[in-house]
């Protein structure tokens, strides 16, 4: 069994009001070393195919996981057996 | 003349949006479900508000993937007029038949009251109408509305005349004001506000109407 973790998160240039809203919860709460917070998604996928895996997980993000015009993505691919 | 109002699990505007289609004259309007696969037979379709979905993963998302949005794409690269009204909006930004995207609000609140619109553009299907730069009252009710487009995307918009409405005081970030665009084709209509609960003045104000009055004098124009 494989375990892809996909990481999907607003681009840089892009404002992140859930985050900002976190950021100053945080400062609230006296963590005020904390200077940004971006909230992102994260996927957990589980296959035991991982045929031609990065290409489809490429495509898997393209079309529907990620939507290009505002997120950027990364992955990786962990044996979990 | 024959509008198609989709339906989707979670839409919860389809019902005001068939009622303003009533209001028409000589207009037949029914619903029809995601799962159909032909708009054969309609002049119109109206991709209406609510949260499709459950807004799972991102607002319009999962609803993209309806058997009846590829009839949509056939239906819109035909020419004919699609308007995309709230979450209508999100679907057809994220069906590629619109540009930009919608972000989560500035100020994270679910923003729901009368906003004031500019018509940015009268010479379309959608705001003919109108009169250039009549300010309209139109009611939004969205938590991600705040439209994004990177700045060439937005230069194209601005010199094809595809930005159709414009917050005269932005209430939720969108980038240079916009709450409404179209296609380059100029067939594809989508906006955050929601003309269809301004049609009766009992209800509150009538500045939708022309909208609708807009699409039906195109198609009436088109097969005279």
């Amino acid at each position: 069994m494989y375990k892809i973790k996909v990481h999907v998160y607003l681009k840089e240039n892009i404002l992140d009001p859930q985050g900002k809203a976190v950021t100053n919860a945080l400062h609230q709460l006296g963590f005020n070393e904390v200077q940004t917070v971006r909230v992102g998604k994260y996927f957990q996928l589980f296959t035991d195919n991982v045929d031609d895996i990065e290409s489809r997980i490429k495509s898997m993000c393209q079309k529907l996981l990620v939507n290009e015009v505002i997120e950027d993505v990364d992955f990786t691919i962990e044996n979990a057996a | 003349m024959k509008v198609a109002v989709l339906v989707f699990p979670g839409s919860n505007c389809d019902q005001d949006m068939l009622g303003a289609w009533q209001l028409m004259p000589k207009v037949e309007c029914q619903y029809v479900f995601h799962s159909e696969s032909s708009l054969e037979g309609f002049d119109v379709v109206a991709v209406p508000g609510g949260f499709s979905y459950g807004d799972y993963l991102r607002c319009g998302a999962i609803a993209r993937f309806s058997p009846v949005m590829k009839a949509l794409q056939e239906f819109a690269e035909s020419g004919k007029p699609v308007i995309g009204v709230c979450n209508g909006f999100q679907i057809l930004l994220e069906a590629g038949l619109l540009e930009g995207a919608l972000l989560r609000n500035e100020g994270l609140s679910f923003i729901c009251r009368p906003e004031k619109l500019r018509v940015a553009n009268n010479h379309s299907m959608f705001t003919s109408a109108y009169s250039e730069n009549q300010v309209l009252e139109i009611p939004i009710a969205h938590g991600e509305g705040n439209y994004y487009c990177d700045a060439e995307t937005y230069a194209r918009l601005k010199s094809n005349g595809q930005i159709l409405f414009e917050y005269e005081n932005n209430p939720n970030g969108s980038f240079m004001n916009i709450a409404g665009i179209c296609n380059s084709k100029g067939n594809v209509l989508g906006m955050m506000p929601h003309p269809e609960r301004v049609v009766e003045s009992l209800l509150g104000g009538t500045d939708g109407l022309p909208l609708f009055h807009s699409i039906l004098n195109f198609c009436q124009h088109k097969t005279a």
